[in-house]
């Protein structure tokens, strides 16, 4: 790979994954991530 | 100077895990903190259960969202994964992760004859894809009950920084909790002794054969903004690299494995100062330009 390419490919990658965070948030996913976090996940304890 | 580097590591990464799982009163009430932070996933493996815990494991976070039964694919956690994959890569591994750390303490401890992998290394190394699609996405997407929601199974069954982080610390101080044990906490326990011990001989066996988290960050590493480049010019294939590397990567050969933590061990180490990382040479020269990268950066 070219020295110009290594240094776009992860400027592009970082571009998408603030779009993807985004769309994500759009679509309630952060909702629904936090809605799991601040309540004590049984599962990762050992009960669940 | 290697030692200075070691320590320096130690600091940052104690120094993050009390900077993300900083609210005390969890940890003395039992409870966990439920504030707004939690909605931004942390670049660790560190449970959201952890009382002290202030924002959210992109691995639980992940099945949280697929076996939730309203999506088939999670932007929000890939998002955040491609995030910290392309800034950094595994140096997530060396540097920011608290069950990383437990490892590394682990296997200071002056016990046992120190090996870096466990017999059957070469093919232990991919087990970590398996328990990404299977227990990660698949099994939380697929096995499902009358509501239409699965499980997080790798929380479930295997996570030893959810039983260490969330699960001893909430049931010493939680009494509601502790009457609710049963045999999956055994087994949880059973895993996370087994993981315990075998860091005290291994280097960091959980990162290298089981944790889905790293398995993704790894896949970044020859394309993160953070790489390791080898000048081929001052290379003398003395080897000593791969010698003083704990996760055994030949590094003149591939400085940007997909097994590499980024400890920067090996650049210190490195007779010739053969090995750069990008961050160097991003180092901005007196007339304003920036430093091309040097020699070849072999994969
Ligand atoms: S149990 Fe493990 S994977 Fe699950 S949320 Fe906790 S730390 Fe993350
Ligand atoms: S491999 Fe997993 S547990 Fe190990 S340091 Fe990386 S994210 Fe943490
Ligand atoms: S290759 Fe170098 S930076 Fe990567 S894990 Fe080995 S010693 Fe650490």
């Amino acid at each position: 790979m070219k020295n110009r390419t290594k240094q776009t490919v992860p400027l592009l990658l970082i571009a998408l994954s603030l779009l993807l965070i985004g769309a994500g948030t759009v679509r309630g996913e952060a909702q629904l991530v936090l809605t799991k976090a601040i309540n004590i996940c049984m599962e990762c304890i050992g009960i669940g | 100077m290697a030692k200075k580097r070691t320590t320096l590591r130690l600091w940052v990464q104690a120094g993050w895990f009390a900077l993300t799982n900083g609210y005390a009163k969890g940890f003395l009430e039992g409870k966990i903190y439920k504030g707004a932070t939690k909605f931004v996933c942390v670049p660790g493996l560190n449970c959201y259960s952890c009382p002290g815990a202030l924002g959210s494991c992109p691995i639980g976070s992940l099945q949280a969202v697929l076996d939730s039964g309203k999506f088939r694919f999670s932007c929000y956690v890939f998002g955040f994964l491609m995030l910290f994959g392309a800034l950094m890569g595994r140096f997530v591994c060396g540097w920011l992760c608290p069950f990383g750390l437990v490892q590394d303490l682990l296997h200071k401890i002056p016990l046992f004859h120190k090996k870096k992998n466990l017999p059957g290394h070469q093919w232990l190394k991919y087990l970590k894809y398996v328990v990404l699609v299977l227990f990660v996405i698949l099994l939380p997407m697929t096995v499902v009950g009358i509501t239409g929601m699965g499980d997080p199974w790798f929380c479930k069954y295997i996570c030893p920084s959810g039983t260490l982080f969330g699960g001893v610390p909430l049931l010493l101080s939680n009494p509601t909790l502790r009457s609710a044990i049963g045999w999956l906490f055994s087994w949880k326990m059973f895993l996370l002794v087994l993981i315990v011990v075998l860091s005290i001989k291994y280097y960091r066996p959980f990162c290298k054969y089981l944790c889905p988290l790293g398995a993704v960050y790894g896949l970044f590493n020859p394309v993160a903004l953070y790489r390791l480049t080898v000048d081929q010019d001052k290379c003398v294939h003395c080897k000593g690299c791969q010698q003083v590397c704990k996760m055994d990567i030949p590094v003149w050969e591939k400085p940007n494995s997909v097994e590499c933590i980024r400890c920067g061990d090996c650049k210190t180490f490195c007779p010739t100062g053969a090995i750069h990382s990008t961050l160097e040479q991003l180092r901005v020269k007196p007339y304003g330009g920036i430093e091309a990268e040097k020699g070849g950066e072999n994969k």
